[in-house]
């Protein structure tokens, strides 16, 4: 079994009133342990439904998920999702947000000390120990996102799915977050798939980017392989020609190749101007230079 | 010193506004020594105002009931319902201190017997007296309690069922619009001759009319619980539940962990408009059931005709006025308590 995680020819139709919508074509996918994916596309280009039907939270139309050569359709703690919207359970504290998740599964496995042992670990590795009996009302927007990535750590997944987890972050927060997480990653070395839609996210922090094609039955587009020397440190590669050279690779991929039809076609993606992007996902330069410089 | 009494004030206000207390906030400010002057502009609004309104509306009452007659006297102005109300409660304490001694009689008595002759059998004799108005505020509270926890019960489960199941809630949702408006008055025949020909008991537990008022006051409120219930359910973020699938919590610990705290809050919601309405149809049952709770009190004095019944009626209307504001403004404070919304300190 070469492959740990293998997407095998799934499609996904959705039944309308028109008949079936088909909003994936054949995705396929094979992916390493230990690799970091990340999945970029334009909106509704369907990447949510391929990392819901990797979590088993959706079943795929056609194709399948194999994970360590076995089938996977149910939701389970060995792909760990963490959601854009956090969903801590606003009536718990942070503790015990990831004590539910780490009770549930390894209810018989660990001792009492050593579940307590556990979560306060997880929430060390995200650097969240000064909250533990904190309510989720009472953080920021990035400390709840820390929280999330805790509670699914401490799943110990052999996938850890992650759906725009910083998309609802200021650009700030959202670069602290980035470098927590190559931290936990240099750690760990989980495999993971990040659903995002900044490029910079995409290249600072995968060994492989897939750029799915627009809907309806989008697929997979482009595979661009990262071959930037790790740790990374986003101070450096702002400078870095590599790196500006894979930026503008994924650019060219969104905003020409696969150039959403309401924004009128430009030669360089970079240049779009925020004007035409009614609606559409592009990402405005100056700020992302803010937040690499910052 | 200065960070302690600080934390002290923030403190208290936090447990003033949770138990509805806030407009009393800038006077617990002022006597912190907190800037005067926009304390005592705070207070004028908060306090001043409201009470300048009470005071122009007693004002109102008072000419208006001076040009109302009727055949059992001038309408009772605020002087003699607040007369009225000093009467009740001197009645009130006058039976208390007969039934004391009455007891104290008996103990004499039986004492002395038991002095004369060790064996001989003795017997304490329950107070027979009318219920006073107080012991009729205790017997409505009870009642509208005992129909407003059987509600609870029916409508939260049913409303989680509902919540979790769209079929079943669009199966019964036309009942439930139907059953809603229903007024009290029209349940309790039905309720009436239901528990007579259900509730037979040589010595019964409590008493008919009790189980008529409380069962008519379940019947009427239950609804906006069940309704809100099923909502708060319905809506729950569909990630905090894929958040339960994947670490497969199953069904019964999914509705225990998540379903339900998820939507406390509108349950809680619930139950305070549910206990508001409870309250009101229970005065409307009582006096039809006979309850001896306030309704009855306001039917008696109708019937009574004195020349002090309109009075006594007017004090049970603000006595009944006073009691839902302090039962909601309970209801309120757990609501907020439930509130997922960061106010909220273990």
């Amino acid at each position: 079994m070469a492959n740990y995680l293998d997407i095998s020819h799934v499609s996904m139709e959705f039944p309308t009133k028109n008949g079936p919508f088909k909003a994936l074509d054949k995705v396929n996918l094979k992916i390493e342990r230990g690799e970091f994916i990340s999945l970029i596309g334009h909106s509704g280009c369907g990447k949510s439904t391929v990392l819901n039907i990797v979590a088993g939270l959706h079943q795929a139309t056609e194709g399948a998920i194999i994970l360590e050569g076995k089938e996977v359709n149910q939701p389970g703690p060995d792909r760990a999702v963490v959601f854009q919207n956090h969903s801590l359970f606003p009536w718990l504290t942070v503790y015990e947000n990831v004590e539910i998740a780490v009770k549930q599964i390894f209810k018989g496995k660990k001792s009492r000390a050593e579940i307590k042992q556990w979560v306060e670990h997880n929430l060390q590795l995200v650097h969240m120990s000064h909250a533990l009996h904190k309510y989720p009302a009472e953080i920021s927007g990035g400390m709840k996102q820390r929280v999330g990535i805790a509670r699914a750590l401490a799943m110990e997944p052999k996938v850890l799915l992650m759906d725009e987890p910083f998309g609802a972050l200021d650009a700030l927060t959202r670069a602290h977050l980035q470098d927590s997480l190559m931290e936990i990653q240099a750690e760990l070395n989980n495999t993971v798939i990040l659903i995002t839609h900044d490029v910079d996210e995409a290249v600072l922090l995968s060994d492989r980017i897939v750029m799915m094609s627009n809907g309806p039955a989008a697929t997979i587009g482009e595979v661009l392989h990262i071959d930037l020397p790790r740790p990374r440190d986003r101070l450096v590669l702002a400078d870095s020609p590599e790196y500006n050279h894979y930026r503008a690779e994924v650019l060219t991929f969104l905003h020409q190749k696969q150039a959403k039809p309401d924004v009128p076609m430009t030669n360089k993606g970079q240049q779009s101007a925020p004007e035409n992007a009614q609606g559409a996902p592009v990402k405005k330069p100056p700020e992302l230079k803010q937040v690499v410089g910052g | 010193m200065q960070s302690q009494a600080q934390s002290f004030m923030h403190h208290t206000i936090r447990y003033m506004n949770l138990a509805g207390f806030s407009w009393l906030t800038p006077v617990v400010r002022l006597a912190m020594g907190e800037n005067p002057r926009e304390q005592a502009q705070e207070i004028a609004r908060r306090i001043g105002l409201p009470l300048a309104a009470i005071l122009m509306f007693l004002a109102f009452w008072s000419t208006a009931a001076a040009q109302i007659d009727t055949s059992l006297g001038k309408f009772p102005g605020p002087a003699a319902v607040y007369a009225a109300g000093q009467s009740l409660w001197q009645d009130h304490q006058a039976s208390r201190e007969k039934e004391t001694a009455f007891y104290q009689r008996q103990e004499d008595r039986n004492a002395k017997k038991l002095a004369a002759n060790p064996d001989a059998e003795v017997k304490i004799r329950p107070f027979t007296g009318a219920p006073t108005y107080v012991d009729q505020i205790f017997t409505s509270l009870k009642t509208v309690f005992t129909g407003f926890i059987f509600a609870s019960v029916i409508a939260i489960p049913l409303g989680v069922a509902c919540g979790l199941s769209p079929l079943l809630n669009t199966a019964i949702a036309p009942i439930v619009q139907v059953l809603k408006p229903v007024s009290p008055l029209a349940w309790l025949p039905l309720v009436t001759m239901v528990v007579s020909a259900v509730y037979v008991s040589e010595d019964p537990l409590f008493p008919k009319s009790f189980l008529n008022s409380a069962i008519t006051v379940t019947l009427c409120c239950m609804w906006p619980t069940l309704i809100n219930t099923a909502m708060g359910v319905a809506n729950i973020d569909k990630d905090l539940i894929n958040v339960g699938r994947v670490i497969q919590l199953n069904w019964f610990t999914q509705v225990r962990k998540i379903a339900v705290p998820a939507s406390l809050p509108a349950i809680f919601t619930g139950l305070r408009i549910s206990l508001g309405i409870g309250w009101m149809v229970l005065i409307a049952a009582e006096m039809l059931a006979q309850n001896p709770g306030l309704g009855k009190f306001v039917w008696d004095e109708f019937q009574n005709g004195s020349s002090e019944s309109l009075a006594r009626i007017m004090f049970a209307v603000v006595t009944i006025g006073f009691i839902g504001f302090v039962l909601d403004t309970v209801m309120l404070s757990l609501q907020k308590m439930v509130a997922h919304d960061g106010e909220q300190q273990h």
